[in-house]
């Protein structure tokens, strides 16, 4: 095994008050997720995936049991979280390189050195010459190179993406996924990815937590090890473990198989 | 980067009957003015309406270049293009304000949705005579009621946009930890400025009319004023050349509009 744990998450459940009643969406969940980690988690709609990313980005507080993020507790968003959200989420009124220091500027942190940082990553991802650009100028796939800059700008420990690639067309979404990983092995991070697509959930991660039904309880955790040549999410699909991962997986989310 | 793509001959055709159309649409319009106005000059000359009652075209004319030679034109709009200017300006300002109020605050947005529910449906010009009585006869009034023509549905309008500012982008603020007031500067005014104009550009019809219902009821200077003047007195060549100058100056003012859009939406 890698380096230390980098994310403890422990005996986490969650419970939602509305007037209608309250919802139990997430129960007992404990999971340690080491330094440099991917991990992928699946898991039926409406099973709290979302809410255990938000319990461990700090934006929703656990009704019972706590995240550890490098030993501290989490209790609100700090820079140590990198959170990306639903589709990129850029700014359209903002060029590429204002939205990129969007974090920073919030956090009060932009200054030389900050900048400069966020600008070599625009020019090792290839977005330098479109730093003056509208996001609307740009193709779905370099928005979404764009919006994992402006998070890595606050230069987070671990990146959270929640559906992240949802919003793009499959092609498109297979390029990403590929991008995205690239840039988050290069620059050393760990990540839980949230998704209901299980090949990417395989293709991308070390590790990959299959969920119940809600309220959400930890039902299985597959550690991936694929042989293929390109380490990369496209190149794993076609290794010979993908298809038993696959199918393994498939038949627990399946919800007549209870 | 985009490079220039070669025209095809079949696409140059297209774009030639596209212009082609529009050309005759402009046309059309143009003839539609004319015809209206060649009409109403004939029917009034041979009789077929009372030129007293209906007026005609070159009386108007008269009329405008006799008010333009004693001066007083320009001072009558002047004085209602600033009372429409002032009340729409005051309106989107204090409008957009209220409703930062009432972002801020949902149990404040709560506690008065009903009464903004009635005001919005009450006619604001029956407070007219309140105004007067409150404020004086005088531009202050009227203002006033210019303002609150456009007030509340700016507070509905930019409210509702707040509230539909994309739950996504407020979380992601968040998630770098950011403050309510960060999340209003960088996300919501800004994510709202099309609604805002959009409230703008409806304010601006709205003001001109509390303006000239303003200046019916009290004035003694402004169009409105001439406009009812003009009626009382009989001197329909009067009413019709300031209902035109009105016309103008409603759609010149909503050009403006237009263009500041285009300025402040260059991103779009
Ligand atoms: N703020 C909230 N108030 C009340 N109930 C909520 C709230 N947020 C989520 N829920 C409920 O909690 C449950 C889990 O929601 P969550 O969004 O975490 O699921 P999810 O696994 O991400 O779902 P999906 O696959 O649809 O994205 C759902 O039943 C949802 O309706
Ligand atoms: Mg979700």
């Amino acid at each position: 095994m890698r380096a230390e744990t980098l994310v403890r998450i422990e005996n986490v459940s969650k419970t939602y008050h509305s007037p209608e009643g309250e919802i139990s969406a997430l129960q007992d969940i404990s999971l340690n997720i080491a330094e440099g980690e991917f991990v992928s988690i699946v898991g039926p709609s409406g099973c709290g995936k979302s809410t255990l990313l938000n319990i461990i980005a700090g934006l929703v507080e656990p009704s019972a049991g706590a995240v550890y993020i490098k030993g501290q507790e989490v209790t609100g968003p700090t820079s140590l979280v990198g959170y990306m959200p639903q589709s990129d989420q850029l700014f359209e009124w903002r060029t590429i390189w204002r939205n990129v220091l969007l974090g920073l500027e919030v956090l009060n942190k932009v200054n030389s050195d900050t900048k400069l940082q966020a600008e070599k990553m625009l020019r090792t991802y290839g977005l330098y010459e479109f730093r003056k650009a509208y996001p609307s100028q740009l193709s779905g796939g370099m928005r979404q190179r764009a919006a994992l800059i402006r998070t890595l700008a606050i230069n987070p420990e671990i990146l959270l993406l929640d559906e992240a690639f949802s919003a793009l067309d499959y092609q498109t979404r297979l390029v990403v996924a590929d991008e995205v990983k690239q840039i988050i092995t290069r620059e050393n991070k760990t990540a839980v990815l949230v998704t209901h697509d299980i090949s990417e959930a395989i293709s991308m991660a070390d590790r990959v937590v299959v969920l119940t039904k809600r309220p959400g309880k930890i039902k299985n955790i597959h550690q991936v090890v694929l042989t293929c040549e390109s380490h990369t999410p496209i190149g794993c699909r076609e290794a010979v473990e993908f298809r038993d991962y696959f199918n393994k997986i498939w038949k627990e989310l399946d919800v007549h198989a209870e | 980067m985009p490079n220039k793509p070669t025209i095809s001959q079949e696409h140059l055709a297209y774009l030639h009957g596209k212009k082609l159309y529009r050309k005759r649409v402009v046309a059309a319009q143009i003839l539609l003015l004319i015809g209206f106005i060649a009409f109403w000059e004939v029917a009034a000359a041979l009789r077929w309406i009372d030129p007293f009652i209906a007026s005609q075209p070159t009386r108007i004319v008269k009329t405008l270049i006799s008010l333009h030679r004693e001066g007083t034109l320009y001072h009558h709009i002047g004085v209602t293009v600033l009372e429409t200017v002032a009340g729409f300006t005051l309106g989107t300002i204090m409008g957009t304000v209220i409703a930062i109020a009432l972002w801020w605050s949902d149990f404040l947005a709560e506690v008065l949705d009903p009464y903004l529910v009635v005001i919005n449906s009450l006619p604001k010009v029956a407070l007219g005579p309140i105004l007067i009585v409150w404020l004086g006869q005088g531009m202050r009034a009227i203002v006033t009621m210019a303002l609150f023509v456009s007030l509340i549905v700016t507070i509905i309008g930019v409210y509702t946009g707040f509230s539909q500012v994309d739950e996504n982008k407020i979380k992601l603020l968040k998630s770098f930890g950011a403050s309510k007031m960060q999340i209003l500067q960088k996300v919501i005014l800004p994510a709202s400025v099309p609604t805002i104009i959009s409230a703008l550009k409806i304010n601006v019809g709205l003001s001109w009319v509390g303006a000239i219902v303003g200046e019916f009821l009290v004035s003694r200077a402004g169009l409105g004023y001439l406009i009812v003047y003009g009626g009382q007195v009989f001197r329909l060549d009067l009413v019709m050349a300031s209902v035109i100058i009105l016309c103008i100056a409603a759609a010149l003012m909503y050009q403006l509009v237009i263009i500041f859009e285009k300025i402040v939406l260059k991103w779009q």
